[in-house]
């Protein structure tokens, strides 16, 4: 889950002020407002929304909410100028085919902004670009760099240049090994012969998605003004929407955005900020709400969520950077939340149906009330164990451990599933020594062995009685 | 008094006139009773205010099965030090073997007086390096053992020193506590202990022979039973607090018209995550966060459903976009540990018959995630989930059952608010309101079943109304823990304690 800081000054300034019907809006426009203090408001970001990753996405979006400013927001998108191209050549098909890029021009940067795009950035990485697998983003200071831009593969040796926060050059592989973020991510370049770069007209790295950028061209500071912008990956669909995100957030910011070409065996311009259109019925989303919208309240109620409807043709033109609208049922849900779900009223249907419970646990149960009938405590363990658990506390000999299944990979020291209830029982003995004797218990439940590689469940019944001094155990 | 004086039993009876006696040695001998029955018969008095009783806990210091030895035979230190006396300067291997200490006792020995600067370790040769009188004096160990057994508060810094030092090794000392009692007759008990008694005269105990005839016990006097009196415990049978839950939520579903559905805990990811579109980069399938099995086969898949899931995941169905990647079938095959009993409905859609529409079904069980455990988390969780397949289904209806839902469950006031889950469109976050904590809590999620889901299932879009709370957090709501591990700790006191789930 990702979280947005944003400054209360700030939000009190441009958006509202921060009242207990504010509060209220914030959770019910689907972003819950996690805590609040003196200074800042955090408030948590859904996968499905990557747009509102940044203070600037999230203000864009709720102001139509509030229906301050509806409808789709239009930007100002400029023609690419001399030289405002992306070379891209054939060999990054093997090992990351894709790159949409732009320039944005006229930045007024102060530190504030650049730690709210380096975040914005990290947090695009980590979500949808699924930890720099799927896409990553590099921004670059436009004044270092001689256009035109290629992009293509290398042999990591003859990649040379120096990383950011690295006081030397270092070649791709170096890079891999000794940089702390090249070993962080070295994983997504791992067994590739060729690795990818962004190169400027004078022969200089500008980065090596999706790792790291170079100190020389690719650092922003204060007195940035122009930058370079680019999303690499596999998705081109995905990549657009990204760029669209983050050139949208720097226009919101005061930059113009610049368009850019893309040249590889077709020339594409980017980005490509074109809304998408989708049809959406009245009929059916009245049918799957329970409501009697006019096409009228559709259309507001539309425009709230920061999209535009065209009546004549029943379409709704999508904001170009909301990756989460796949089926007519996303812009019904839309609809839901610009109607506000506080403002639905709960019914219960008229389905006729008969309940039933499953009859296996209604004879787990029958068990349970004669063994409670026979002053039996029920217990209940973890379905998951350990081998210390399950075999050498039993005293199983480590060749006798057989027919368990292990899990690949646990935060904990449970590894195995339970293979019987017995190991649990006598473990629920040993720990509760300080309890009043005698002790009897027991547990239904099920138990998981390996069965020729495919797993069996299997449900059992443990039973455990204990006097004091005499132990009589049985199971 | 007169009262008072029936309902005295007879072994208060017996010991009645010996009250004055300060020792409880006395009271035995002279009321011929053992210690236990005196010490019932004074507390049974203590109850009725004839005597005051006053326990003192005193921790004594004993000597152990050791400690007894070496008090006869000397402390080890003591013998190898008389040993080194003789011999100055000897090998470690020959002194362990001419003391003939034990392995324990001779290291210990050794650490004991090369503490003292009694010898020194040079070249695995023991020196022995003391004065005259130093030997001869009493080493404070010795002394102190010799003074035993003494009261742990009553120890001056030097005994307090040796007590320490000794404690540490094996089975010299031992700490007991003793309680003793002071007993203090009340005015009330004087009095009573001077009238005379005649026990004779009280019937104590009704039986068959004293009832058949009336004469009897008709004008008798009968003792009178103090039904106030501690009893042992009895502690029944019970079923664990969290199954009581359960069969309560059982209840609940049962009474809306739900049908329940069970299933398997291991899960081939195609039924807990293809299934519910729910991509195969999506991060909840790493194995950061799910539990997978290892080398483990999933049962053979139905080719034509794996077909048309694949489909939906790449290209999409009935509209939808789908998410535009390569599927692949091997990620699909991969067992988990279900994650959600989500998937029971997926597997129950898919079997379901068109004409048995509208039908409503439920889950409960446990579910698992890749975590770490602390007070709020845990890497098993009760979850409970129930559906409605119907082709008026409406979001409004989604709402209606939740409230009733909750309301049954025991909160009053219910809010939604947006939510994002990859299988369900709408989708609704639950929080109900708690009266007493006076917050929000958040018990899960709900929705719509995405055309993507429901259309490779069921063959068409039929809205199927789904939610599945976490069921925790209503437990420990209830039986007011604070802690998550509380569940399962299976303490046996805490569940013979704990309150039953009545509601």
């Amino acid at each position: 889950m990702s979280n947005i800081k944003i400054p209360k000054k700030t939000f009190e300034k441009e958006i509202g002020k921060l009242d207990e019907k504010m509060k209220e809006r914030i959770a019910l426009f689907g972003t819950p407002l996690e805590s609040v203090d003196e200074e800042n408001l955090e408030i948590e970001i859904f996968p499905n929304r990557p747009d509102l990753l940044s203070y600037q996405g999230f203000k864009r979006s709720f102001l139509a909410f509030l229906g301050k400013r509806r409808g789709l927001k239009e930007y100002n998108l400029k023609k690419p100028e001399k030289n405002y191209q992306v070379k891209v050549s054939p060999s990054v098909k093997e090992v990351r085919p894709y790159t949409v890029c732009a320039i944005i021009k006229n930045l007024k940067l102060n530190e504030e902004k650049i730690k709210e795009l380096i975040e914005i950035q990290e947090k695009l990485h980590t979500t949808i670009g699924r930890k720099r697998k799927k896409l990553a983003i590099g921004i670059y200071p436009l004044e270092k760099i001689k256009l035109p831009i290629y992009y293509e593969a290398l042999e990591p040796d003859k990649i040379k240049f120096r990383p950011l926060e690295s006081p030397r050059e270092m070649s791709g592989l170096e890079i891999l090994q000794r940089h702390p973020t090249g070993r962080e991510y070295s994983h997504l370049l791992k067994g590739k012969v060729k690795f990818p770069v962004f190169r400027d007209s004078n022969d200089n790295i500008l980065s090596m998605p999706p790792i790291i950028n170079s100190e020389q061209t690719g650092r922003i500071t204060e007195k940035t003004k122009e930058v370079f912008v680019e999303c690499s990956g596999f998705d081109l669909n995905i990549l657009k929407k990204c760029l669209n995100i983050i050139t949208t957030t720097m226009s919101d910011m005061g930059g113009k955005i610049y368009s850019m070409e893309i040249k590889s065996r077709e020339k594409i311009v980017t980005p490509d900020l074109s809304s998408e259109k989708m049809k959406i019925s009245l009929e059916n989303t009245n049918k799957l709400l329970g409501l009697n919208l006019t096409e009228k309240q559709l259309k507001t109620l539309l425009e709230k969520m920061g999209h535009n409807y065209d009546s004549k043709k029943k379409e709704v033109e999508i904001a170009p950077w909301r990756t989460d609208i796949l089926h007519e049922v996303d812009l019904i849900e839309e609809v839901a939340i610009a109607y506000g779900y506080e403002n639905f009223d709960p019914l219960i249907p008229d389905i006729s149906s008969i309940g039933k419970e499953n009859f296996e646990e209604i004879v787990k149960k029958k068990i349970a009330e004669i063994l409670t009938g026979l002053g039996m405590l029920e217990v209940s363990n973890f379905y998951l164990t350990n081998k210390k658990n399950q075999f050498e506390k039993m005293g199983v000999a480590e060749n006798q451990e057989k027919n368990y299944i292990a899990l690949s990979e646990s935060k904990t020291d449970y590894n195995i599933l339970r293979k019987d209830l017995s190991h649990y029982l006598l473990k629920n003995f040993s720990s509760n020594v300080d309890s009043e004797y005698p002790q009897k218990i027991f547990e239904i439940g099920k138990v998981f062995r390996d069965n020729k590689g495919k797993v069996e469940e299997i449900d059992r019944l443990g039973i455990a009685l204990e006097k004091w001094e005499k132990s009589t155990q049985k199971y | 008094m007169d009262k008072l004086i029936q309902s005295l039993s007879p072994i208060e009876r017996k010991i009645l006139p010996y009250l004055e006696e300060k020792k409880l040695q006395d009271i035995c001998k002279k009321s011929n009773l053992d210690k236990t029955s005196v010490l019932r018969a004074l507390e049974y008095l203590n109850k009725k205010k004839l005597v005051e009783l006053n326990y003192e806990k005193k921790k004594i210091i004993e000597l152990d099965v050791n400690g007894i030895l070496y008090k006869r035979k000397g402390l080890p230190e003591r013998r190898l030090l008389d040993l080194l006396a003789k011999k100055r300067i000897l090998p470690l291997k020959d002194a362990k073997l001419q003391s003939k200490l034990s392995n324990d006792e001779f290291k210990a020995s050794l650490g004991v007086l090369k503490k003292k600067a009694l010898i020194e370790l040079k070249n695995g040769k023991i020196v022995f390096n003391a004065k005259k009188e130093e030997i001869t004096k009493k080493m404070l160990e010795e002394s102190f053992i010799e003074s035993l057994p003494l009261e742990l508060d009553t120890l001056d810094p030097e005994q307090k020193f040796a007590f320490d030092s000794l404690q540490k090794r094996k089975n010299i000392v031992q700490l007991e506590e003793k309680k003793k009692v002071k007993i203090r007759i009340t005015p009330l008990g004087k009095e009573i202990s001077r009238k005379k008694i005649e026990g004779k005269e009280l019937i104590e105990q009704i039986t068959p022979s004293i009832l058949k005839s009336e004469k009897n016990w008709r004008g008798k006097k009968f003792r009178r039973y103090d039904v106030e009196a501690n009893v042992p415990r009895i502690y029944g049978g019970k079923r664990h607090f969290v199954n009581q839950a359960i069969d309560y939520a059982r209840k609940i579903w049962t009474e809306m018209g739900f049908e329940e559905m069970t299933g398997n805990m291991a899960q081939p990811s195609f039924w807990n995550f293809d299934a519910l579109f729910t991509a195969q980069d999506h991060p909840v399938r790493e194995m950061q966060d799910t539990f997978f099995l290892e080398n483990k086969k999933s049962s053979e898949p139905d080719k034509k459903l794996m077909k048309i899931i694949k489909e939906t995941h790449e290209k999409g169905i009935n509209g939808s976009k789908g998410w535009n990647y390569k599927w692949d079938e091997k990620e699909s095959e991969k067992m988990v540990l279900r994650t959600h009993t989500t998937c029971l409905s997926a597997l129950k859609l898919y079997s379901l018959a068109k004409k048995e529409i509208p039908k409503k079904f439920f889950a409960i069980g446990k579910c698992f995630r890749n975590e770490t455990v602390d007070w709020s988390h845990g890497f098993e969780f009760n979850q409970t989930e129930g559906i409605v397949v119907d082709k008026n289904a409406n979001f409004r209806h989604l709402l209606g059952y939740l409230k009733q839902f909750f309301k049954k469950m025991g909160y009053e006031k219910i809010r939604f608010s947006p939510a994002y889950f990859p299988y369900t469109e709408p989708s609704v976050e639950i929080n109900v309101w708690h009266p007493d904590k006076k917050v929000w809590l958040e018990l899960g999620g709900a929705g719509i079943l995405r055309p993507e889901v429901v259309v490779p299932l069921l063959g068409e879009y039929i809205p199927v109304l789904a939610w599945g709370p976490g069921f925790d957090r209503i437990l420990l709501d209830y039986y007011e823990i604070k802690d998550l591990r509380e569940l399962y700790k299976n303490d046996i006191t805490k569940l013979r304690n704990i309150k039953f789930w009545i509601k």
